[in-house]
């Protein structure tokens, strides 16, 4: 049943709703498969995926639904009786192939065809043997073999299962850490609108107010347009563990500090954790004391704090538990770190391991004080919904792991 | 397949891949918008020109900026046009209906023919955009509230929606749409295109640009890889100029026309 390719679809997080899937078989009543696995390839596609980072997840669908399809026995017996009874297509063969062909006779033919596919349980490639492509048995297509029956697809180009099996799309599913364009297009979602600045919209209510007011004489009321008053404070862990991810926190910050984007944004670093200062530069020359920015910023602002939340327990639970020697802290980070987000109403900490590594680590700790995410597209966009309209906290660890 | 589809195969000036014009029959013959996906200069809004031409439609383009709003696609009522009018009574005031403009997507739905309507880079406008769009696309129909007039279709127009990626999409919307990433075209295909605008190249020469394109596409860590129409425009240039490019060593000529950033520049220096 063709329903099962619909759920297969789904159990690969392609979200195909019902209204998508009567499209596509509305499409196909009028014929625009053109009858074929290839067309049905594209014609699903461009109706049921609507995003190219579920092209991939398509792909593995179609191969897992129609590779039965695909050596299905019955439908390719007419293939092989054409192939026997077109005697032009013995041309290529040497005398004793053509003996040796003949000798086998049609019925041994296709038993030996549907022994290979028993005993073959993958695709196969190249070879003289299997059933496959680009070999050199007889079986198969886009071979060598002068003669070889075709199964599937058409020839030259690309057949759909082919594409498929090629996976060109892998590069762009959605779970695979991001660039920055893709940051700048999350973090769009991250605004609150409200109307200050130049004043540039006409504002009709108040015009006609205006005007009659005026006694009838026209006097035009115009209001600011619409801008994001979304203020941004950005955290960020920089050396140590945090060197792997450095370019991808680059990217974010790129992305977060493109000018216009909110109404305000300033940004800090620290080192493994949060004490009482933190720092205007990458190389910890300028202090800021957290009390202060805690002082001086209003609760409405969003706190966004990036980093792998990966250290020595002592480090975030014991005062005087600073990675640096010389320094003492008389509260523990733990202690800072919950009175940050005690006072931002809205935070989230981005944290760029993958969820797998976060159980019965000092992540788990730190997820409990500050509602984690995994610093992924997936991730950010939760985070960011978050950021905005608030509501649920992700659970620290029961959080899914997608693998 | 019946007559009426397969109707769209790529002009002689535009080599379509089989999926895409597969994908524009498919929203030709379903009647639902067709949304274009793809790396900038690959030929998405190019191809709206193009079905328009084969298909003899008229084009009506909407180009989509920051601050469009849907309604403005519909028509726009100029409010301080009439008040001014009202103000020196030089013209007839009561007469609301001269007073709103049909937008692209309203001259679209309001026109006798079937019309090619392009709905380009609608990632550019607010996050709500596409949503406010839902009704209309999918009734193709509106209604003029100033006047209360309703225009409905007499012949659905071939919607051609083209986007950047910019902004995620409205799944409501996306759920109404065909849809097709252009992808990157091949050596092959490529070649196919450049033939098309340049129809008298040498082969051994198309060859050569076509192996230097591609390899300065590979070049890791560029941000801007050069597309389809820097090809054009960069043997466009060398033509002109007539340099030979088998002649030329390791530098590039024209370099301008395919990068367009100091930092792709840079690292292309370096490697």
């Amino acid at each position: 049943m063709l329903i099962d390719f619909l759920f297969e679809l789904r159990r690969q997080r392609v979200n195909v709703s019902s209204h998508e899937w009567m499209g596509l078989m509305e499409a196909m009543g009028k014929g625009l498969h053109n009858s074929s696995l290839d067309g049905f390839y594209r014609l699903a596609r461009c109706i049921c995926v609507k995003d190219i980072s579920d092209f991939d997840a398509f792909d593995q669908a179609f191969l897992s639904y129609f590779k039965h399809v695909y050596v299905d026995v019955a439908a390719v017996t007419d293939d092989l009786l054409d192939w026997l009874r077109d005697p032009n297509k013995f041309d290529g063969l040497s005398e004793e192939e053509r003996k040796m062909l003949q000798s086998l006779g049609l019925e041994e033919l296709k038993r030996m065809f549907e022994e290979r596919l028993k005993e073959q349980d993958e695709r196969h490639d190249g070879g003289g043997k299997w059933i496959g492509t680009g070999g050199k048995s007889p079986f198969g297509h886009g071979g060598y073999h002068p003669s070889g029956v075709r199964i599937g697809g058409p020839g030259g180009g690309r057949s759909a299962m082919q594409v498929a099996e090629m996976r060109r799309f892998r590069d762009y599913r959605k779970d695979r850490v991001l660039d920055v364009r893709q940051i700048d297009v999350a973090l769009r979602g991250l605004r609150r609108l409200g109307r200050e600045g130049a004043v540039e919209d006409l504002d009709l209510d108040q015009t006609v107010d205006a005007t009659c007011k005026n006694a009838g004489d026209l006097e035009l009321v115009y209001t600011p347009p619409k801008r994001n008053r979304m203020k941004l404070i950005l955290l960020m862990d920089v050396g140590g563990s945090m060197d792997p991810f450095s370019r991808l926190v680059e990217q974010l910050f790129t992305a977060a500090s493109r000018t216009g984007r909110f109404a305000s944004f300033e940004h800090y670093y620290f080192h493994n954790c949060v004490y009482e200062n933190i720092y205007e530069d990458a190389a910890f020359h300028k202090p800021v004391a957290v009390a202060d920015l805690i002082a001086r910023t209003s609760r409405d602002e969003r706190l966004v704090v990036v980093g792998d939340a990966l250290m020595h327990p002592g480090e975030l639970m014991s005062p005087g538990g600073s990675i640096y020697f010389y320094h003492h802290n008389a509260a523990a980070g733990a202690t800072w770190l919950r009175r940050l987000e005690d006072h931002y109403r809205f935070t989230a900490w981005l944290n760029p391991e993958p969820h797998q590594y976060w159980p019965r680590t000092t992540i788990e700790a730190i997820a409990s004080i500050f509602p984690m995410y995994h610093l992924s597209l997936e991730g950010l966009e939760d985070a960011i919904r978050h950021l905005v309209r608030g509501g649920q906290r992700p659970d620290p660890v029961g959080a899914e792991p997608f693998s | 397949m019946s007559d009426a589809f397969n109707q769209f195969s790529g002009t002689t000036t535009y080599i379509a891949s089989d999926d895409l014009q597969q994908a524009v029959n498919v929203s030709c013959a379903l009647e639902k918008p067709l949304l274009l996906r793809g790396e900038p200069g690959t030929g998405k809004t190019v191809l709206a020109e193009n079905v328009a031409t084969s298909l003899g439609m008229e084009l009506i383009s909407w180009h989509v900026k920051s601050t469009t709003k849907a309604r403005d696609g519909l028509y726009v009522y100029d409010t301080v046009a009439r008040l001014h009018d009202s103000r020196f009574g030089d013209a007839d005031v009561k007469d609301i209906s001269s007073y709103i403009k049909l937008g692209p997507l309203g001259r679209a739905l309001a026109s006798d023919k079937r019309v090619v309507l392009l709905i380009d880079e609608i990632d550019k406008a607010d996050i709500e955009f596409p949503n406010d769009l839902l009704t209309e696309i999918d009734a193709m129909k509106f209604f003029i509230d100033e006047t209360g007039k309703e225009i409905v279709a007499k012949e659905r127009p071939l919607v051609i929606i083209t986007s950047n990626n910019e902004k995620e999409l409205p799944d409501a919307f996306l759920r109404r749409c065909i849809f097709h990433y252009i992808d990157f075209p091949d050596t092959e295909l490529m070649t196919k295109i450049v033939r098309v605008h340049h129809p008298n190249m040498e082969e051994k020469v198309l060859d050569q640009c076509l192996e230097l394109f591609f390899k300065l596409r590979d070049v890791p860590r560029i941000r801007k890889r050069p597309s389809t129409s820097e090809l054009i425009d960069w043997i466009f240039a060398l033509r002109k100029a007539g340099v030979d490019i088998s002649r030329v060593g390791s530098g590039i000529p024209f370099l301008g026309t395919l990068l367009k950033n100091e930092q792709d520049m840079a690292i292309l220096g370096n490697n």
